[in-house]
């Protein structure tokens, strides 16, 4: 046994995908440390839904190994990548529209609380998955619609309603993957501050957005990736002067705005 | 007057039977997107079991008809839960060998019973009252639909309690929206599949017991006569919907009386019926698009 806290909460290694002949991800090594907050950037297509994927299990790498801190676990289930403190938000919203709200967050807390045994026990309101479920509604600030089917809820609403089903399972490590996508200007700011909340009770954060003023202002480092390899690792102001990136892909988006 | 009371009542007690069946199909394709054949096996199965306690302990006690109720239905979610555990969990996230599997199973299933108790119908009896008549409003209702209605209407509260209530109920309606979410969340789905079977199972067994009183017999191929129509009435009401599924069993079952007795083309009816809602509404009365 190491010291744990020495461990990187997640770490990557010579990570490659190969779907036929294409090679969707090539080589990306990485290391997150504990608590730290990793943007990971590039144009679409470069690759990252596959790294956030590969990472929490949904896709099984073709080459390289996935460590949660320290323990190799390239080859369990996303269900078991999750128990062992991994969480994550989809593109597409991950929310169940048809249940209300707090139904939303109960799952995920009963998922983590297990207990999975009682199939009979009726679920009184003041139980423990539900009273979770009410503690991280107040956190994001959606108590007073609990509900609600979650369907029904504004875009900005539905983020901050899959970041506190995220809080319900009680993550170390995080994976958010565009959690800004869809959001209204007027709700970003909202949302910024329910993921700065998040870092703080202690998470590793990683997340993909296209929103540059959002990403450079939230993380520690930023990840550059481009055709589905790991340009630079660095923090914010040394990527943004990093002269590969800058005409690999700050270039190219410079290029398309203009 | 009185024999469009008469249609009506057999009809929705037609139609019990049917939700019995088509409710545990319909759980069991909304979460694990298995179209289950064997389902006829699992209320035969709870017929026979029925009416073997019917038979063993004498079938004219309403107390003896209870226990056989109750048999029925526990010999429906064991053989249902056996057949999850068995032959479905094997072949996970693979729905074409999972419903192969249970294709081959009903055949199967149906050639061993009539291996065990012969193809004839065996005809059974029940408490005197189950066979006689109740009056309402001049139309002479056969008791035993009462009982069937009552059932069916029993286990839809008692599944719609389970789905509301209880932490694998949510589990079950959070896994028909969206199965890899609620794995996503560390929670093993697999054992709410084999709960969905067995309560699916338990119902179309106390179908089993109940469509014995409505026919006067039980036989090998009880189920597999059913289970064509439950077919129906799922997909009308909407794969995956139980509200579709009780809603579409009323209809079709009530629809098949009036064109039976009036037209003699019932059976035809319900097919036409099928055809028209998968034209103008595919993803059933009740149903959502697939994702």
């Amino acid at each position: 046994m190491g010291e744990p806290h020495t461990l990187p909460a997640l770490e990557v290694r010579d990570l490659g995908l190969q779907i036929g002949g294409a090679r969707i991800l090539e080589g990306v090594s990485l290391a997150v440390g504990q608590g730290e907050m990793l943007g990971v950037i590039g144009p679409n297509g470069a690759g990252k839904t596959t790294l956030f994927n590969l990472v929490s299990g949904i896709h099984r790498p073709t080459s390289g190994s996935v460590l949660l801190e320290g323990v190799d676990v390239t080859t369990t289930s996303v269900a078991a990548r999750a128990r062992a403190g991994l969480g994550r938000t989809f593109q597409t919203s991950s929310l169940f529209p048809r249940l209300s709200v707090r139904e939303n967050v109960r799952l995920a807390a009963q998922g983590r609380l297990g207990g999975a045994l009682y199939v009979l026990r009726f679920p009184r309101r003041g139980d423990a998955a539900t009273r979770e479920a009410d503690r991280h509604l107040e956190t994001v600030g959606l108590t007073r619609r609990a509900d609600v089917a979650a369907g029904d809820l504004s875009h900005g609403d539905k983020r901050k309603l899959e970041i506190a089903v995220l809080l319900a399972t009680e993550p170390r490590v995080v994976l958010l993957d565009e959690p800004m996508a869809g959001v209204s200007s007027a709700d970003v700011p909202g949302l910024v501050e329910v993921i700065r909340d998040l870092h703080a009770t202690g998470c590793t954060v990683l997340m993909v957005e296209h929103h540059m003023d959002v990403v450079l202002g939230l993380v520690d480092r930023v990840a550059v990736m481009h055709h589905g390899e790991l340009l630079a690792c660095d923090t914010p102001d040394a990527v943004m002067a990093d002269p590969t990136v800058q005409s690999a892909y700050l270039g190219v988006t410079a290029g398309e705005a203009a | 007057m009185s024999t469009i009371v008469l249609l009506l009542v057999t009809g929705l007690g037609l139609g019990a039977l049917y939700f019995l069946v088509a409710s545990g199909l319909s759980l069991i394709y909304g979460l694990m997107g298995v179209l289950n054949f064997a389902h006829g096996s699992f209320l035969t199965l709870g017929a026979f079991g029925g009416w073997f306690v019917a038979r063993s302990l004498g079938a004219d006690s309403w107390g003896v008809f209870a226990l056989s109720l109750v048999a029925g239905a526990v010999v429906g979610a064991g053989a249902a839960a056996l057949t999850e555990v068995l032959l479905i969990r094997p072949l996970y996230e693979r729905h074409i060998e999972q419903v192969l599997v249970t294709v081959g199973l009903s055949l199967a299933s149906v050639a061993l019973f009539e291996g065990m108790w012969g193809s004839d119908p065996e005809f059974i009896s029940g408490p005197t009252w189950l066979k006689g008549t109740t009056d309402l409003a001049g139309a002479p209702v056969p008791n035993d639909r009462f009982v069937a209605i009552a059932a069916a209407a029993l286990v839809l509260g008692a599944i719609v309690l389970f789905l509301k209530r209880t932490r694998y109920g949510l589990i079950i309606r959070a896994g028909v929206e969206n199965r890899s979410m609620v794995t996503a969340l560390g929670i093993d789905v697999r054992k709410a599949f084999t709960l969905v079977f067995a309560v699916g199972g338990a119902a179309a067994g106390l179908g089993g017991v109940l469509a014995s009183q409505y026919f006067g017999y039980v036989s090998p191929h009880l189920g597999g006569s059913l289970l064509i129509f439950a077919f129906i009435v799922t997909v009308i009401g909407g794969l995956g919907s139980l509200t579709g599924a009780a809603v579409a069993s009323v209809l079709v079952a009530v629809l098949q009386q009036f064109a039976n007795y009036y037209l003699g083309y019932g059976d035809l009816i319900v097919v036409l019926l099928l055809a028209l809602v998968l034209l103008v509404r595919p993803t059933g009365l009740l149903g959502r698009a697939a994702a």
